[in-house]
């Protein structure tokens, strides 16, 4: 009998466990729309949408991390290439802003195409070496090309009307803009983590030889992965060049790549809602931080330090192993 | 060759031979495993069973040599495309994934039937109707009472099972264990002998197995190797009267 019951019990456990997950991260996410909704009634709109912006790229680089097992150092290319399309588009062709980013996220898709199936054939730490090439590519591109604007980038572009109807002057309009632009990206994120599609990426992460021996062909899975992650990435760097009204060089360069790392150690890798922890502290600290100057610089490295020796599952997975739960 | 005796032959070699910068492991290897037999590969440490194993799945490239299967020549097919096939391999070290729970284990080759799983757009839950087909497979291991434990979680000869489940749920034509008693209790090694004869009833199995009393009571045909080459081939009572194989063996240190 109690042999009966704990089989049961063994049995009925997943589904209800994962239903309790379910309806967690459902709250979380409603809890996360309504904070966000009065957020900018509280909080300076440009400096949230700063977060938002940073934290969509930081999602979609944990997405390659923490959910395809690939650690790329070169996303600054398709935030960074995203962000000067659809500043060219918006400024030069007068296109609407949500058409403008939308032909930013494409570029950054074929970008990260292009890249991702020269890259996803090598591991490790030579994976990361050939994404920060094929970046630095991209940099040395953008300092040469004209459309660009060199060392002054596109500068002034118009925020527009969103469908040629709403105006995004007010920071406000532009804020829910950028909020649902943001929600979107994070729920097919969530969408494309617990997918049939993101059960095979999980497996091949887990055990690749076994993957394919049961097979699946794992570059082709990679592949698909890097490229919405270059998509997701670009998408908010396109966001970005219409609420700052600005893409520069410091959109593609290095360091622009090595802000997700960052922000996703800090905030948890491989959980869904640490990257966006991670982003608003990120940011917090540069613009509250600002008037130490260079000194930024150096309290975020020696945060990085921290996080990396004694607080390796950053905030959102400390929360996540005390609660034991997947946040 | 006569066709009838083609025919009833799924897998075979000619010449397979594997060299490593000048050690040849597996030597002039000619195999021929009939349709629906238990075929185990035996032999002493190093005699090139696993590197055997390895170039057949295709996860080795032969030095020379070809390999045959369904009549069909896989000597340069990718190991994903061998696996498509219909031969399927088990791996030495558990291969399991070790942070899923054994449900999500065994569905991920289930998940297999639906083609590629590149619908990132749709809710995992559209794997539900797999649930059925998963406990089944789960139950016939033996592992029904642990579908919610992680992988990781589960002892030895537990995982073994989780991992035959995995690869029968695939339904292959021919399954090749890469020693799947290894490190297994006694009480294990019964289940899972069991458990292979169950699944041999329609299809094909070609092991490598230390374990000579299992590979004894299971196999219908035993090929012997030694130092990459084949030393004996036939059913248990020829081979262990082979003084070839004994002395192999007895000259290794083995008893």
């Amino acid at each position: 009998m109690a042999n009966v019951s704990t089989t049961v019990a063994a049995g009925v456990a997943p589904a209800s466990g994962g239903d309790r997950t379910r309806t967690l991260h459902r709250a979380i996410f409603i809890g996360l729309a309504l904070m966000l909704a009065v957020a900018p009634f509280l909080v300076y709109p440009v400096f949230l949408m700063k977060v938002l912006c940073f934290a969509l790229f930081a999602c979609a680089f944990n997405l390659l991390l923490g959910f395809g097992g690939l650690m790329s150092f070169g996303h600054a290319a398709y935030f960074g290439m995203a962000s000067y399309v659809s500043a060219h588009a918006a400024k030069v062709w007068g296109l609407t802003p949500e058409l403008a980013i939308l032909a930013g996220t494409a570029v950054a898709m074929v970008l990260g195409a292009v890249f991702g199936a020269l890259a996803v054939r090598r591991k490790g730490i030579y994976f990361a070496m050939v994404t920060l090439a094929l970046a630095q590519m991209v940099y040395f591109l953008s300092v040469q090309a004209p459309f660009t604007g060199g060392e002054d980038g596109i500068q002034a572009v118009p925020r527009g009307r969103l469908l040629g109807l709403i105006s995004f002057a007010d920071d406000r309009v532009l804020y829910y803009f950028v909020m649902a632009v943001f929600m979107g990206g994070l729920l097919l994120i969530y969408r494309v983590i617990h997918s049939p599609f993101g059960q095979v990426c999980k497996a091949i992460r887990e055990n690749e030889p076994r993957a394919i021996s049961l097979g699946y062909r794992p570059l082709h899975y990679k592949l698909a992965m890097f490229v919405l992650s270059a998509g997701l990435a670009g998408l908010a760097g396109a966001t970005k060049a219409i609420v700052f009204q600005l893409a520069s060089l410091t959109d593609v360069h290095w360091s622009m790549s090595g802000e997700p790392v960052l922000m996703t150690l800090i905030g948890g890798i491989g959980t869904v809602f640490g990257p966006i922890a991670g982003a608003l502290v990120v940011v917090s600290m540069q613009n509250y931080l600002a008037h130490l100057g260079a000194w930024v610089t150096v309290v975020q490295g020696g945060i990085f330090i921290l996080a990396v020796l004694i607080f390796r599952e950053g905030i959102v997975g400390f929360i996540a192993g005390r609660l034991k739960q997947q946040l | 060759m006569p066709m009838a005796m083609s025919d009833d032959i799924i897998l075979a070699t000619e010449g397979l031979t594997k060299d490593f910068k000048g050690f040849t492991a597996v030597d002039d290897v000619t195999l021929r495993v009939r349709r629906g037999s238990i075929h185990a590969l035996i032999g002493p440490n190093g005699a090139g069973k696993t590197t055997c194993f390895n170039l057949l799945t295709k996860f080795l490239e032969p030095t020379r040599g070809t390999i045959t299967y369904n009549g069909r020549n896989i000597t340069a097919t990718k190991p994903t495309d061998v696996a498509r096939l219909g031969m399927v391999r088990s791996f030495q070290i558990s291969a399991v994934f070790p942070h899923m729970s054994v449900m999500e284990n065994v569905r991920i080759a289930l998940q297999k039937k639906r083609g590629e799983s590149f619908d990132f757009w749709r809710s995992e839950r559209t794997l539900d109707t797999l649930d059925d087909e998963v406990r089944n497979l789960v139950g016939a291991v033996g592992l029904g009472d642990f579908v919610a434990a992680k992988a990781v979680e589960l002892p030895y000869g537990r995982k073994r099972a989780l991992e035959i489940a995995t690869t029968l749920a695939l339904d292959p034509e021919m399954l090749l264990l890469d020693e799947p008693m290894a490190g297994m209790g006694h009480e294990d090694v019964e289940r899972i002998a069991a458990l292979i004869r169950r699944i041999a009833a329609n299809r094909t199995i070609l092991m490598v197995e230390h374990n000579l009393s299992v590979v004894a009571s299971l196999s219908d045909t035993i090929t012997v190797l030694a130092r990459g080459r084949v030393l004996a081939q036939g059913d248990y009572a020829t081979v262990s009267k082979d003084p070839r194989v004994i002395e192999a063996y007895i000259g290794a240190g083995h008893g």
